[in-house]
């Protein structure tokens, strides 16, 4: 599908990559451990972060739209990110590269594993989901972006790549907001960007004969030890739910009287 | 301790936001600077001289400083940094966009989102969209920090901060704002509200949301919010979005009319002090957390609200 924004420009020769994480799919609900060490993860339904899926299909489009050459799906963590990677492949990235770590990697040794993809890679634009949806830090993307000296264009709802930059439409707090950004550059996506695809059975078994390449954070020179520690992960208190009222008047009067919000 | 305040401006006022991550940075405790960056923002800058607690506020006015951009403002915190323990920025759309370009530059982690201090290196902060609290220790010198501003009364005014003009740092000329389509209302901003009027997918229709809950909002001098299924649904703009993917916010009172409650909605106002919920559907989920709910026709209901205010 071509969609008019991705507007064709002859000099134009992009390679994109897209960075993937894996995270506990957003349909199952989170468990606190007993022992207040983290939250519950084994067997548990593991997906693509959502926001990334976004980033894949916008890469996607790019390249089908004819403005991206290349389309290189990476992730950082343990050999089990490959099955996102045999998605992101499945949906249409070309080949993909999984930086092995058993290690948990925070937002800032992600960022420079990328940024040593980034060396090898040479990609100008790299689009990212704005956050995860496990530790909703939100920061990768900039992270890269102040390591790389690139531009940024965060929280993304339109992107249109031509002549060398790329201009992007940004959701931000009380509206929206339009920057033009040099490449290469990084942009992270918000909900509205698109509507990922699904992977077709075909896709499926395509994306299987792939190249999936793997690297250690060794071989990249990147030390991943974790600046924060973890001290305990506990549940928020619960809300008790209140009461149900019969009708409007008395609705007012509890708002009135009991609540004293009115 | 040190703390430097990056503050969310117009240039000619403070954003709420900002007053909410002083008052996080009192918690944490020490000297508080307050970095204030624009173009003509000698205004914003007496504003953030007059906040409780503020002990300096540091002013570098230029021209490239006025779209705010991450890329230039990342530059000059870190020309600045020199002798803080703590920078603090509000996880508004403006810091969570900025804050982790600084942290990075200073090669240190981001603390996102805090909502509770434990002690000036511990800090709890919500994962996994609300579901569970994190609480993290630090160990870099630097704690860069965005704050979760409904976890935070703002802070108060009668402070006598001196103020100081910085030199601005490098225009680095790589990014260039093209427009912005800033929503215009005459309500109070959603982020800091103290009554927030939601509509959700029961209203059906965009002109339903505001022909019902424009009056009401009216009488309650209320802010506007939508559940995720009614802005996916095109019946108001992304920016009212309150949920996981939107705004996080906690007003005195909520009130959610035809939203059933799905947990990104939840994520973004459980925190409210007093919840309504207005709902044809007695088994929605919205009335587990709501303090007062009422079932039945919001058709009718509403408007019987709004009359009876």
């Amino acid at each position: 599908m071509v969609h008019e924004r991705y507007e064709r420009a002859e000099e134009t020769n992009v390679k994109i990559l897209v960075p993937v994480k894996r995270v506990i799919d957003y349909n199952v609900k989170v468990r606190v451990k007993a022992d207040q060490s983290g939250v519950e993860l084994a067997s548990v339904k593991m997906a693509m972060n959502p926001f990334d899926e976004i980033a894949v299909e916008e890469a996607v489009r790019l390249k089908e739209a004819g403005v991206a050459t290349e389309v290189v799906a990476v992730s950082c963590g343990a050999t089990q990110s490959q099955e996102q990677l045999r998605t992101a492949l499945a949906l249409g990235a070309d080949r993909a590269i999984l930086v092995e770590s058993d290690a948990e990697l925070q937002s800032l040794a992600v960022a420079k594993l990328l940024k040593a993809v980034c060396e090898k890679e040479q990609p100008q634009l790299v689009i990212l989901g704005k956050q995860a949806i496990d530790d909703d830090a939100n920061q990768t993307g900039q992270m890269l972006a102040a390591l790389m000296g690139w531009p940024q264009a965060t929280f993304a709802s339109k992107v249109v790549v031509a002549d060398g930059k790329a201009t992007v439409t940004r959701e931000i707090d009380g509206g929206l907001e339009t920057l033009a950004i040099k490449l290469p550059a990084i942009v992270t996506t918000d909900l509205r960007l698109n509507e990922p695809r699904y992977a077709t059975l075909p896709n499926i078994m395509k994306a299987k004969k792939k190249p999936l390449d793997t690297l250690k954070p060794a071989e990249l020179g990147v030390d991943v030890a974790p600046r924060l520690t973890t001290l305990k992960v506990v549940e928020p208190a619960k809300r008790q739910a209140g009461v149900k009222v019969a009708d409007v008047a008395e609705l007012v009067a509890k708002l009135k009287n009991e609540a004293k919000v009115i | 301790m040190s703390i430097l305040v990056i503050a969310e401006h117009d240039h000619a006022a403070l954003k709420a936001a900002t007053l909410n991550t002083v008052a996080a940075a009192s918690k944490i405790g020490g000297k508080i600077h307050v970095l204030v960056a624009g173009s003509g923002c000698a205004a914003a800058a007496q504003a953030a001289a007059a906040l409780e607690g503020v002990a300096q506020v540091k002013v570098a006015d230029a021209a490239h400083y006025a779209e705010q951009t991450a890329e230039n403002l990342a530059a000059l915190v870190v020309a600045n940094a020199q002798g803080y323990t703590h920078i603090l920025a509000p996880a508004t759309t403006f810091g969570k966009n900025l804050l982790p370009r600084v942290a990075a530059l200073l090669d240190v982690a981001q603390i996102s989102e805090i909502c509770g201090v434990e002690s000036p290196d511990t800090f709890v902060r919500p994962i996994y969209a609300g579901n569970a609290l994190a609480t993290v220790q630090s160990a870099d010198t630097v704690k860069v920090i965005t704050v979760r501003t409904t976890a935070f009364d703002a802070c108060g005014q009668g402070g006598a901060a001196t103020v100081e003009n910085i030199a601005a740092g490098p225009d680095l000329g790589l990014t260039q704002l093209v427009g912005r389509e800033l929503t215009k209302s005459e309500r109070p901003e959603l982020g800091a509200a103290k009554v927030i009027v939601s509509g959700g997918r029961g209203l059906a229709s965009g002109e339903n949301y505001h022909s019902l809950l424009e009056p009401l909002a009216d009488k309650l001098n209320a802010a506007l919010g939508a559940s995720r299924a009614a802005v996916d649904a095109g019946f108001v703009p992304n920016d009212y979005q309150v949920g996981q993917t939107g705004k996080v916010v906690a007003p005195q009172l909520y009130l959610a009319i035809g939203i059933s409650g799905a947990i990104q909605h939840l994520a973004g106002m459980k925190d409210s002090k007093v919840i309504v919920a207005i709902n044809k559907d007695p088994d929605a989920p919205i009335f587990q957390v709501a303090d007062y709910g009422l079932v039945g026709d919001l058709f009718q209901l509403v408007p019987e609200l709004t009359a009876a205010l």
